[in-house]
Parts: C-alpha cells; structure tokens; sequence
C-alpha cells in the first residue's frame, strides 16, 4: 500500500494549482486548430529549437474570471500505445489515472465524417472519471446532416458533460465550446454512463483475479479497474507503462509490476481457453457497443463505401503507379530551382542593406577598436548569415505546404515499397525530407515508425539530408563560382549545382541506409497502417506562422551563437597585434606584406591544421571556419566573412562573394578558392557532422552514446575521403 | 476464406477476422477492423507494397503481406 499514499500525496499537492482542459483526439482530427482557435496566439512554443512539440500549453483566451490552461496531446487511435509517439499520451493518461496533474475537462475532439472510429478513443476516456467535452469537429464537410446520430442521445448515452457541433476551420462553435468548458469546470460531477460492456458477462468472470488486484493495488474503481485490466491483457506496452525507470510521474516497484506481469499471463491463458483473442478483446467489446449505439444500415455504409472522394479522384493521378513517383521527382526538383531563384532579390537587398549599415557605422564612428569589432565582428559575422533568411523561408514554407496538405502520406504511401528495400520504411520519408529544413525535427519525427530497426537507420541517415544550415554554404560557394550559364535552354547551372549537393546527400543517406541494414541485427517487426487523410488547402495562416517561427528561430537562436562565434573569432584573429614592423623583405627582395592576421591566435590555430587539410584544397581561412562551424554549420559562412573583413583591416565592407574572388594564395599566388576547391568544400559540407545539437538529439532518442558516436566517425571519414576524392581526382583531371 | 490481399481495386469486402498470430492485430481493431464491417479495396501503391483500402469512411494503407493476415469474405448484397 506504499504506492498508493505515494501519488495520492502528490495528487493533493498539484490539484491545489490545476485547472486546465486536454484536448485529445486522433491524428488529423483539427485537434491543433481548435487549440490554436481557444488560446489565440498564446501558445507557448518549444524552447528547443525547431521541434514540432509534443504537448503544448496555451491560456485559453475567454473573458471568465478563471485562468484555465489548455493542453494539447499528441495525435492517437487509442490510449493503449502502439509507437512512441502514442507512448505520450498514454503514459499522461496513466498519470491522471493514479491522481496526478488530473485536469479539470478533457475536450475529446472528433472528426463527424468519421465518427465510430474517432469515438473509439472518446469511450476509452469516459472511464477516468473526467468530464468530457464532445467537440465534433469538421461539420463544414458534412453535407447530408442525417448520416449523424441524434446528438442529445449520443450524450445521454456517453454520459458527456457536452456535444459541441464545430467548425474549428472557419472558427464556428468556438465560443459554444468555451461556454462548455467553464459549464463543465464549474458543475465538475460528470454524469454516469453506461458500463460499456455489461453485455459480454462471461469476459468478466476470466477477468476478475486481474480486476481485484488492480482495486486492491491501486485503489482503482470498478469500472476503471475493469477496463485497464482489459488494455493490460490487449498489449505488453500497456505493462510496460507501469514500469520503472519513467519519464511519466508516476512509478511503481518493480515487485508490483511483477505481480501484475502474473496476473495478465494467468488472464491471457484463459482468455484464449475460452476462444476468445486476447488482442482484440477491449477493441471488438467497445466497437460492438459503439456501432450498436450509431445504428448505421448496411445500405448506408456500402453507399458511403462506394462513394469516392474528391481526394480519391485526386489520388488517381498523385498515386497513380507511374506519374505519381514522377510528379514527386518533378516536385522536389521545382522546389530546389525555386528556393534559388526566388531568393535572388531579396538576397541582394539584404546584401546592399548589409553593407550600407556597415559603412555608416564605420562613418559615424572614430577608428578604435570597438568600432572594428562592431564592424568586422558583428556586423559582418551576422549579416553574411542574414542574407540567407529568404531560402531558409522558402524551403521551410514548401516543407511545410507539402505537410499540411496531405501529401507527404501519399509519398509514405508510394515509397514504402522502395524504402524498405534499403533498410527503411515508408514512414521514413516523412523525417528524411524534413531533414532538408533541419534534422532535428526530423530525428524527433522518426518516432512515428513502429520497427525500431527502421527507427534506428532512419535516423543514423538523417543528418546526411542537406539540412538548411548547409544552405548558406552552397550559396554562397555557387553563387561565387559556379557561372550562371543555362544548360538544356531550361536549367540554370547553378540551380542544377544545388540540386545535385541535395542528391548527393540523399543518394548517400540511401546508400548508408542499406548498409546499415546489414550490420544492425536488433530483432524488431515492422509494420506499415497509415491512415491516407484527406487532402485540404493548407491554411495559409498556418503555413505562414510555420514559417515565421522557423524564421525567428533561425535569427535568433542561430544567430546568438553566429554573434558570439563571431565576437570570440574577432578577438582571436585581432589579437596579438603586431608590435613589430609588419613588413619584411622576401629573399627576392621584394617588399611583402605580412598581415597581422596570420599571427593571431586564430592564424595559428588555421596554420597548424592547415597540412591535414591542405589536400582537400582548403586553405588556413577555411581550417578556422571548419573548426568554428562544430558550433553550428552556417557558422563558417561568418566566420570567414569576419576573417576577410580583419584581413581587409576594414577599409570598406566588401562582400563576402568579392573577397572569396580576391583571395590570393601569397605562397602559390593562385587564387585560394576556384570551382574545385568550391566543390570540394560544398562535399565536405554535405557529409561532415557539423552540429552538435543533433549529436545531443540522437543520443537522446537512442538512448545511448554508442549511436552518435558512430554516427560522428562515420560522417567525418565520408567527408574527408568524398572531398579528398573531389578535389585530388579533379586536379589530376584537369592536369591531363 | 480468402484474405483482403487476394481483392482487387474495386471489391468490396466483409472482414472476418485475422489469422495467425499477427502483431498488429491489436492495433487494425482500434481502427475498426472488427467482424462484419465492411472495407473497399481502392488501389495498390506503385511497385506493390502496399494496398490502400477505405474502410468505415476513411481511407488507410497497409503492406500486402500484412491484408494477408486478415480474412474476408466477398461482400454480395
């Protein structure tokens, strides 16, 4: 009994400070927009950056005198967790069940063009002993209201608190649900329902010793006690929730889950004595209630059967066999062309504004050193980053279309069949094509695939997938010597240079990923259900705050570290300065300046690892980038617009283009950069592990260190030998 | 009996149950797949690995060797 004092002491102590709703519901259900519609624009977004967040808290925007939170859970079928991303919820949900953080309503949200199935998981959340809010969701679709059920049965019948008909899409019934909310928080008795499944008696008597354990246990009530010893006998992930170590409040002796372990065998066995599926029982006993309650012909659903959609229609050609992996192709291809040439414009404004500022400053101030350091640090650190906004906000906002519109199932739906012939799955296509914007996100979205093997292999390939840090550095590399000739009449060459820098890594993550599937041996089955949603317009406001939270992120996340990167970089390429002359005379006799530059701290570090990269074509500047860009990718970019800037002894503010044409070579006289060693630098950039923020995010989501070390070893040798290869093999080329 | 792979695009069907002892057998019923209701295989996903079905007024996919796993019958009025 030490258990049950041990939550029920923590129950007294947070249900002081509670009251706040839950939204919960299925994937795709308009469960976000709801909660968007109620908080207003109070959400509180993640403070890591760029991760779609689990659960989200907002203030529920009303003129009551209460405060009252909001909270949002993930998407899920069922509160029995099938993938990790389900884990979230249910083990909120077995928070609540043992008295912890209860809220006050749970607002249970369902889509009316698909309601036995979404009412499914309503029935699951009426036996905790919560008010719950039916909010029907997506009426705007429904065309013929007789296909719903009367709605005031249907409450009687649930024993709901309310039934809110609603749009959240064109914002209806929005203040009716608020006005439930706090009907439902201030007379908080909710009335009793049904006992779901009196019907099916002789379950009950093989359930019993379980049922009796977990009341005497834990303390749970009959009904509760009755339907967690189904879920428990439905699934060993249901165990597994009470279960120590745990992320989830809650947590139970080992010696306790051992016991339950006991029990749910004795009940499995007996169960399947009595011919009955053990994994299917609670599902088939609430399905027989629920479609007995809805009463639907068998004339209705074949009709509604054979009825195709607009989205079915639509898939004819989106999935067709043979077009739809062509118009993928032609899709991504378009994306890539667009993030260059519609970023031109703006780009060079940002560049000219970039510049003006920062020879106003150097106009308006006295030479000194604060002056160099706002100039040469700060100014030419963050704008060189600066410039790169618009495609960051050009990838993100296609990222984000293609997500909201419905299409990247669709692409799951075509590619399952490819991916799994090297190693993944198709539910990788979805993280894989967002590590294009950033891999974080993506290894975060990798936990929406049920095999952990694919799990694991999609997210060692992950970081491979150009993410957009890389972005400024193929830029600007292209932008400065890849001419801008057309090719085919059609193609810009510098688009095609970019989009091949995409490929590459793609290609390459393919590749890794099979080899990987040779070597990983972990044990795991792999499953594919996923449910193909509608297509839908994607809200413009929605894509629109997708990419101005990105763009935020971007500036000052990345740009907090691209200005301290950049103020620490000013100081050691600044200092020591030189105390003696600055000139000497060159065995021809010739008068050669020595730039302070390179004995500063950060020449030195550059000189000495110059040898080991020399091979690959880069030279000490690049070396000082390499090391600075660990802190993050687009680092380097800053990093040698503040080293070009020093060595300039900021005269003027060139561009960073100009001064990468203008370096010169003083022991070769060559040009330091030429399109070979652009090249090679762009290879080493697709394949280096630049970003120790992923390395932190694999070590989290595999829980070990073992993976983001391999990944760390593996990435850097494919980035030495691929630009090695590059940059030797094209010398030897052009030599011929 | 013949399992929801053996349909084509098209047919409709009445689902049985499942064989074996399928994993995800758990997760089919959640979504709806219980004895009785109805399904309409809609198409198969390039290259064949997967079958979209529609299934109580949504749409769902599952990999062929999983529909073998769950029996049905022809549906005829």
């Amino acid at each position: 009994m030490k258990q049950k004092i041990l939550w029920q002491k923590d129950m007294n102590a947070k249900a002081l400070d509670q009251n706040y709703v839950a939204l919960i519901g299925n994937p795709n259900c308009g469960k976000t927009a709801i909660f968007n519609q109620l908080t207003g624009l109070n959400q509180k977004v993640s403070n890591y950056p760029g991760i779609t967040v689990e659960k989200k808290i907002g203030k529920l925007k009303s003129d009551f005198d209460k405060e009252i939170n909001v909270l949002d859970l993930p998407g899920t079928y069922s509160i029995t967790p099938e993938s990790i991303d389900e884990r979230v919820v249910a083990e909120q949900v077995m928070d609540w069940i043992h008295g912890i953080n209860r809220p006050s309503v749970i607002i249970s949200v369902v889509d009316a063009t698909n309601l036995s199935r979404n009412l499914y998981l309503t029935t699951q959340l009426l036996d905790l002993d919560i008010p719950v809010i039916l909010a029907l969701n997506m009426m705007d679709r429904i065309n013929d209201k007789s296909v719903l059920p009367d709605l005031s049965n249907l409450k009687d019948k649930f024993g709901l608190s309310a039934v809110v008909p609603m749009s959240a899409l064109q914002g209806r019934g929005i203040d009716e649900l608020k006005n439930a909310i706090q009907t439902a928080i201030i007379s908080p008795k909710p009335k009793k329902s049904k006992m779901l499944f009196s019907s099916h008696l002789e379950v009950h008597e093989l359930l019993n010793p379980l049922v009796e354990f977990l009341q005497k246990q834990f303390d749970y009530k009959p009904r509760l006690a009755r339907v967690q010893a189904l879920r428990l006998i439905t699934r060993q992930s249901v165990v597994d929730l009470y279960r120590p170590p745990h992320t989830a409040e809650h947590n139970f002796d080992a010696e306790i889950v051992n016991e339950i372990e006991k029990f749910r065998e004795d009940a499995v066995r007996a169960i399947e004595k009595a011919g009955l599926n053990h994994r299917t029982l609670e599902a088939t006993i609430r399905y027989t209630w629920l479609d007995n309650l809805l009463q639907q012909s068998e004339n209705k659903e074949i009709n509604s059967l054979k009825k195709k959609s607009r989205s079915e229609n639509l898939d004819k050609i989106l999935t067709h066999r043979i077009f739809g992996p062509i118009l993928f192709i032609t899709l991504l291809v378009f994306i890539f062309q667009s993030i260059f040439a519609w970023s031109t414009y703006p780009m060079e404004w940002i560049d000219a504004g970039v510049r003006i500022f920062g020879n106003y400053i150097l106009d308006i101030m006295s030479t000194g050193i604060l002056r160099d350091l706002i100039v040469e640090g700060v100014v030419g650190g963050v704008g060189a980053i600066l410039i790169f906004l618009p495609q960051i906000l050009i990838l993100v906002f296609f990222m984000t279309l293609l997500e909201d519109s419905g299409y990247m199932s669709r692409v799951a739906f075509m590619l399952d069949k490819l991916m799994t012939k090297v190693g993944l799955h198709g539910r990788s296509v979805l993280p894989l094509i967002s590590g294009y914007a950033c891999a974080i996100p993506g290894v975060m979205a990798a936990r929406t695939i049920d095999g952990w093997k694919e799990r694991l292999i999609t997210i060692m390939v992950l970081p491979l997938m150009s993410c957009s840090a890389r972005l400024p550095v193929y830029a600007i590399m292209i932008g400065a010597f890849i001419p801008a000739r057309k090719v085919f009449g059609l193609f810009n060459l510098q688009g095609l240079t970019f989009i091949f820098m995409y490929f590459l890594g793609t290609f390459t993550a393919l590749v890794i990923a099979k080899i990987l599937s040779k070597f990983i041996k972990e044990k795991g089955r792999s499953s594919f259900v996923m449910e193909l949603p509608p297509y839908r317009i994607p809200l413009m406001r929605s894509v629109f705050r997708q990419v101005y939270t990105r763009g935020k992120l971007f500036l000052f996340n990345a740009g907090k570290i691209i200005m301290a990167v950049s103020i620490v970089l000013w100081f050691l390429a600044s200092f020591p300065k030189l105390t003696t002359d600055s000139t000497n005379i060159s065995n021809l006799g010739q008068i050669e300046t020595v730039n302070p530059i390179h004995n500063s701290y950060a020449g030195k570090i550059g000189h000495a690892i110059e040898p080991i990269i020399a091979p690959l074509g880069f030279d000490w500047k690049i070396g000082v980038g390499l090391i600075t860009s660990f802190a993050a990718r687009e680092v380097i970019i800053s990093t040698l617009a503040t080293l070009y800037n020093i060595e300039d002894d900021g005269e003027n503010m060139l561009s960073l283009t100009e001064s990468l044409k203008n370096d010169i070579n003083p022991k070769t006289g060559q040009p330091v950069f030429s399109v070979l060693v652009a090249l090679s630098l762009m290879v080493f950039f697709v394949y280096a592990m630049q970003c120790m923020a992923t390395l932190a995010i694999v070590k989290h989501e595999t829980n070990s260190w073992k993976w983001p070390a391999i990944m760390f070893v593996y990435m850097s040798v494919l980035a030495y030998v691929a630009s090695f290869i590059v940059y030797q093999g094209g010398t030897l080329i052009g030599k011929f | 009996m013949h399992s929801v792979a053996d349909f084509k695009p098209g047919d409709v069907a009445t689902i049985i149950g499942f064989s074996g002892g399928m994993e995800l057998q758990s997760r089919l019923v959640e979504m709806g797949f219980v004895p009785g209701v109805h399904i309409r295989i809609v198409k198969f996903a390039p290259w064949k690995g997967l079958l979209e079905l529609k299934i109580r007024n949504y749409h769902v996919s599952i990999r062929m060797n999983e529909a073998k796993n769950i029996m049905a019958k022809r549906y005829e009025r």
